[in-house]
């Protein structure tokens, strides 16, 4: 059992990590700290979920927000997606294991999963509205978050999405509030059976290990750590007991990356684009320095009076 | 003969200088509205477009006013844009002459007119433009609409919004640099923008450029003492 954090003290704490501590800003170009604090991350043990949704609640109370109440159709999904509320999310699928007829009810936490290489941040066009902390943790900052939606265009795990007040963009924080007081995400306090833990990524890789084999041992022989190298690993890790095939759970995407697409549009378009802009206002610059005006001539005005007036005119 | 090339209200003066109306006040205030809708598209995407750019926000109050309105203004343009199409593609078709127009394209440059071909209403270069601006507002319309999140969202997949906002940002770039070649043209041939602000161009600015349309508005003169001749 991995140790839970502590309660915290009710002495007022100065936070452990701010502004000072980027290594990403949307839209901007930053000197990172010297030195990157010790990277975070959250490991959800998709063996151990019992699809409690106390998480989930403790999600809502933590960040003050409210679901609408939906519209039961029959699965266990509730809400059926993510919303600019519900930050986190449990996915429920029934799969039937080919290879021993079983059903498994695979029951995924789903949410942001803080990509050390996040697309959302650098798809975003608002200077600042999107940040990563040294310490790996990806927030928004509504403040400056213009809702343009670039974000979910830009995230490999669809997480993203735009309130329809408020019109800007939310996701999981990996309470970044919390965590800066030493505190472990609300997710992971209201977890009863441990499926989500916290702390350093080194312990939780660590920590993975002993459950990874623990599950070999009881026959998962695929069962292993998700922290997909396309988007330099994340810090929010899962432990699949079926880490062979991802996309079962829930359409967890198998080895993903920052689309071509988008990394096309952020990139080249932006530098081939203003040179093609530029080009064309130097052409007419240069042009008009040496050809000079194009002026009609006293002899122009004379030949159309002429043919205003009809008389035959020869050149 | 077909004269594709004369629109209604085009009509010739006499006079010293002879004056040649060229564009009627519905199409002149027609061309203003789309002109700045255009311009303020391009400020407001550009905006959003490179991160040295956003500064651009202030002029329309900010980042989320900016992303709210420029899909609104998009639509003015639309519109607007259409019905410059409906006044001018019949003058934009393609001419046998515009091809040897191009194909001196150096002499159009040099400003060696007396070697180009007589023209109707618009040259080659005009007709690029017309064109080029038809299909890049069709294209701008149709991926901006898929990544107008507000209201379209669930009508297509993420990466259908991917392609799109690939293809709005190329197609924007591409519409703004033939926006300033057609800026640019306008204040190169000197007597040009008089034909958007008073509708009016003079006589020789019409037999220089021109010569075509020139001779069939003036073949149209009253008393028939006019007849179209050839030079040369
Ligand atoms: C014709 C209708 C148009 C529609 C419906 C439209 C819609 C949009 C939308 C929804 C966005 C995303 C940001 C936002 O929500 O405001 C956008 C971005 C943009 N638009 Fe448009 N737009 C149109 C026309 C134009 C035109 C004519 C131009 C330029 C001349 C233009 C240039 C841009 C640029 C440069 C961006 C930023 C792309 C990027 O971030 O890479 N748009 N447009
Ligand atoms: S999962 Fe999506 S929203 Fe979260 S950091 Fe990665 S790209 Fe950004």
């Amino acid at each position: 059992m991995f140790p839970p954090i502590p309660n915290p003290t009710t002495k007022p704490q100065r936070p452990t990590f701010g502004a000072q501590d980027l290594i990403r800003r949307s839209a901007s170009t930053i000197t990172p700290p010297a030195q990157r604090q010790t990277e975070v991350a959250k490991l959800i043990d998709v063996s151990k979920c019992i699809g409690c949704k106390a998480c989930q609640a403790a999600c809502l109370e933590w960040n003050d927000l409210t679901e609408e109440v939906g519209v039961n159709v029959g699965v266990y999904d509730n809400p059926h997606d993510l919303t600019a509320n519900t930050l986190t999310l449990m996915r429920f699928t029934e799969w039937v294991n080919p290879e021993t007829d079983n059903l498994e009810w695979l029951i995924r936490k789903d949410g942001c999963m803080h990509c050390e290489d996040p697309g959302c941040l650098k798809a975003c066009p608002a200077p600042g509205a999107i940040v990563q902390y040294s310490n790996g943790i990806v927030d928004f900052d509504h403040d400056k978050c213009i809702g343009c939606g670039y974000c979910v265009k830009g995230c490999p795990f669809n997480i993203p999405r735009i309130s329809e007040v408020t019109h800007k963009a939310a996701k999981c924080t990996l309470c970044s509030d919390r965590v800066a007081v030493g505190q472990g995400p609300a997710c992971a306090k209201a977890c009863p059976t441990q499926a989500i833990v916290f702390g350093s990524k080194d312990e939780m890789k660590t920590h993975a290990e002993g459950r990874i084999a623990d599950l070999k041992s009881r026959g998962y022989a695929n069962a292993g750590l998700y922290d997909p190298p396309g988007v330099g690993g994340t810090h929010v890790m899962y432990v699949l007991h079926h880490a062979d095939k991802p996309e079962i759970y829930a359409g967890l995407p198998n080895n993903p990356r920052i689309s071509p697409i988008v990394e096309a549009w952020k990139g080249v378009t932006k530098y081939a684009g203003l040179a093609v802009i530029g080009f064309a206002a130097a052409f007419g610059f240069v042009h008009h320095l040496i050809a000079g005006p194009n002026r009609v001539s006293d002899a122009d005005e004379n030949a159309a009076e002429r043919l205003a007036d009809g008389r035959r005119w020869r050149s | 003969m077909s004269a594709d090339d004369i629109e209604p209200g085009d009509a010739i003066h006499r006079g010293h200088p002879v004056i040649v109306d060229r564009y009627t006040k519905g199409a002149r205030i027609n061309h203003w509205i789309t002109a700045a809708s255009l311009v303020l598209l391009a400020l407001s995407g550009l905006a959003l477009f490179h991160p040295k750019l956003f500064f651009l926000t202030g002029l329309f109050g900010g980042g989320q006013t900016t992303r709210m309105i420029h899909p609104w203004i998009g639509v003015v343009l639309f519109f607007s844009f259409f019905g410059l199409f409906l006044r001018f593609w019949k003058a934009n078709l393609w001419k046998r002459e515009d091809g040897t127009w191009l194909a001196r394209i150096r002499d159009v440059l040099t400003g060696h007119e007396e070697r180009l071909p007589e023209l109707g209403k618009y040259n080659a270069g005009q007709k690029f433009v017309f064109w080029s601006m038809s299909a890049l507002i069709l294209v701008l319309i149709t991926s901006g609409v898929v990544i107008w999140d507000q209201y379209f969202y669930e009508f297509t997949t993420i990466e259908q919004k991917r392609v799109a906002v690939l293809v709005h940002a190329i197609a924007a770039v591409l519409a703004i640099s033939v926006w300033i070649i057609h800026v640019y043209a306008a204040i190169w041939v000197r007597g040009t923008i008089r034909a958007m602000t008073r509708g009016s161009v003079t006589g020789g600015w019409a037999w220089r450029h021109h010569r075509k349309w020139l001779r069939e508005l003036a073949a149209k003169l009253p008393n028939g003492r006019s007849k179209t001749t050839h030079a040369k």
